[in-house]
């Protein structure tokens, strides 16, 4: 809230409310608020919870099996979708209310595998954002903060890899890592040590055989260069600042530097970076498992289920429209949060890029 | 600027120099060789096929084999510096180039009107928006702006075919060739990009328009459109020049998704086969290759930077 509607309010008789919204000044409690404010953002959130709850009780939740199909099942539509879209149905499609969106080229309920889906699609979110934030907010803090030699060195590193174009060095990580790592069974070596890392990752998820952790590390191993660049610009402007000379001179360690008074402040807009890459990260997952670099059968991946269904798509139009509408839907969740949260942290940012 | 061209160009060579190493390495870490089949070849053929391919050789000389710095086992010259990429080890009547000529430009060809989409529809988008500012366009170019920033081309392509294809008959639902069968391909790769130009370009209009030079510009009686198009466009489009690179590898990966549900014959199609195939020619080719138009894209986007801005000195 600017000065100024402050004082339109004011003008309004709505003295009250404009006082009290002056006389916060704590940036977190003000950002909450603003944050409280702006509908579309909450929708985000709360579609997003809901998203993760549906990870979380999948197995509950989902009415059938995401591995074993009834082949008598194989490709049924659902009677309501003839209705809605006639003549895009093949003449010989099967059609039965058994499955509420109908069932795949194997017999699997469509809805179930779409609700263990966002178990492939939310943990690669937020491991992406995670390793994102945490490389890169330790390697720019370092980068950014010793300057000098040190700076020009990690920073010419990125250049270097940033250049890479990040696609491309993600299907090439992900054909090494799953021919390499998937099927390495030599106690031993590092493959297979990665291997065993991966059946526990996968086991944890809930996903057996997804091969989950070499998504993982493919999105991980690119992911943290812009963060570490944002985090470095941050912190060359902000070193020069006298309230680091004042607790230098008191005699405070550069990790209490750092830790307690450098990354306070930046962590704003470094928090509204990484929630904004969070849909980048969901569909690199798509992407990859779209041209079968992914996760593995059978575990389901929207990815994986918009490739069938577009290859069936003049038949049976129900395969690749529910997994499209729910990235959709994540994705529109994840741009609302991260949109809200710009503006509720920085005002100033509203409507920006 | 001409210095600064020059030196952007030599620190273009470590790049592709890494950019190289990465991609040999990691095609050639993969175990099992491209000639491992379910059924498996006599040890003799593979041999001999292992020997005629030179993989047989060190890896270091394959390496420099393939860069075109010594000579291959047939004895010449033969590769990226002659721009040579290779046999392709799954069609062995064709070579990675001849593979190159025939779906490059397929996808050059869709890369460009999706650009032209990109830019054309964006650009306007954007300036509408910011000059009304709260009006039902601004509204509207903002609500296809969020829409398109959220929607990513893997699902507009099947939902594109279930609506205009499938359901209106407007369009052919797939295939290559006749300017009907482009249209819905170039906008799936295109809309993207043309949702996140039209944020930008609004929010760096609205910025500008508020400058002094602006009013400047009204105060001496120039049209509204000179003031528009020649004071505030050229100066909106410095942030929209950012991220016309990053826009760019969008574009070239998007071919990859596009070209695979539209069935069209492009690159983006058959590196997926590719990769599949273990046919790393072609992998390491394909990415090399599109590594360098990222790289060289990317300079373009600093040079119009400078020339855009004339505050921006290159030292």
């Amino acid at each position: 809230m600017t000065r100024q509607e402050a004082a339109a309010r004011r003008l309004l008789g709505r003295e009250q409310e404009a006082e009290r919204e002056q006389k916060v000044t704590n940036l977190w409690a003000d950002a909450l608020r603003r944050m409280a404010r702006n509908r579309a953002a909450i929708v985000g959130l709360v579609i997003i919870i809901a998203l993760v709850i549906m990870a979380i009780f999948a197995d509950k939740i989902a009415p059938y099996d995401y591995r074993a199909g009834d082949s008598a099942d194989n490709y049924m539509v659902p009677l309501w979708l003839t209705r809605i879209l006639p003549g895009n149905m093949a003449a010989y499609a099967q059609i039965g209310n058994k499955y509420l969106f109908g069932a795949d080229y194997l017999g699997r309920d469509l809805l179930s595998r779409v609700i263990y889906g966002t178990r492939v699609s939310l943990p690669v979110g937020f491991v992406g954002a995670m390793t994102a934030l945490i490389i890169g907010l330790v390697y720019g803090s370092i980068s950014g903060y010793y300057g000098g030699k040190v700076d020009d060195i990690m920073m010419r590193i990125v250049d270097i890899v940033y250049a890479f174009p990040t696609m491309l060095l993600i299907i090439l990580l992900m054909a090494f890592f799953k021919t390499s790592f998937g099927g390495a069974n030599v106690p031993g070596t590092a493959a297979y040590t990665f291997n065993r890392i991966n059946h526990v990752v996968d086991r944890f998820l809930g996903l057996e055989g997804g091969g989950m952790l070499f998504i993982f590390m493919g999105i991980g191993i690119t992911a943290w260069m812009g963060i570490a660049r944002l985090a470095r610009g941050q912190i060359l402007s902000l070193k020069e600042k006298e309230f680091i000379l004042a607790s230098r001179m008191i005699g405070a360690s550069d990790i209490r530097i750092i830790t307690r008074h450098i990354l306070p402040n930046i962590i704003g807009p470094i928090l509204v970076t990484v929630t904004l890459s969070i849909p980048g990260y969901i569909s690199t997952e798509v992407f990859l498992s779209f041209i079968g670099l992914g996760v593995d059968p059978p575990t389901p991946s929207w990815g994986a289920m918009i490739s069938e269904g577009a290859r069936a798509i003049r038949s049976y139009p129900n395969q690749v429209l529910l997994p499209a509408l729910m990235l959709a839907i994540t994705m529109f969740a994840f741009n609302f949060l991260g949109d809200g949260l710009r503006d509720a942290l920085d005002p100033r940012m509203r409507g920006t890029s | 600027m001409t210095r600064y061209i020059i030196r952007r160009i030599l620190s273009m060579i470590p790049v592709l120099i890494f950019i190289s190493l990465v991609t040999f390495a990691l095609a050639h870490a993969v175990p099992g060789g491209p000639f491992d089949r379910e059924k498996p070849l006599p040890a003799e053929i593979k041999a001999n096929l292992n020997r005629y391919y030179g993989l047989d050789q060190p890896l270091w000389k394959q390496y420099t084999d393939w860069i075109g710095l010594t000579r291959n086992p047939s004895g010449e010259y033969a590769g990226v510096l002659q721009f040579k990429f290779g046999p392709s080890y799954s069609s062995r009547s064709r070579t990675v180039n001849d593979i190159f000529r025939a779906h490059l430009p397929v996808s050059a060809q869709l890369g460009f009107w999706a650009l032209c989409i990109a830019v054309g529809m964006g650009v306007p988008l954007g300036i509408i928006a910011a000059l009304k500012q709260n009006s039902f366009w601004d509204y509207f170019s903002m609500a296809i702006a969020i829409f398109g920033v959220s929607v990513p081309n893997i699902v507009l392509g099947p939902i594109f075919i279930l609506i205009f294809a499938l359901t209106l008959g407007w369009f052919p639902v797939a295939g290559w060739g006749t300017p009907a069968q482009m249209v819905m391909p170039a906008f799936a790769l295109g809309l993207n990009s043309s949702a996140l130009i039209a944020r930008l370009t609004r929010a760096s209009m609205l910025q500008v328009i508020r400058e002094d030079y602006i009013r400047t510009a009204r105060a001496k009686g120039l049209a509204e459109r000179v003031v528009i198009i020649r004071h505030a466009l050229k100066n909106a489009f410095i942030p929209v020049a950012t991220i016309l690179g990053p826009m760019f590898a969008a574009l070239l990966t998007g071919t990859f998704v596009v070209e695979q549900i539209f069935a069209i014959p492009g690159m983006g199609k058959y590196f997926i086969t590719s990769i599949t195939n273990r046919d790393y020619p072609v992998v390491m080719g394909t990415t090399l290759l599109y590594a360098v138009f990222l790289v060289i894209a990317n300079l373009i986007v600093d040079i119009t930077y400078a020339y855009l801005d004339p505050r921006i000195h290159y030292e």
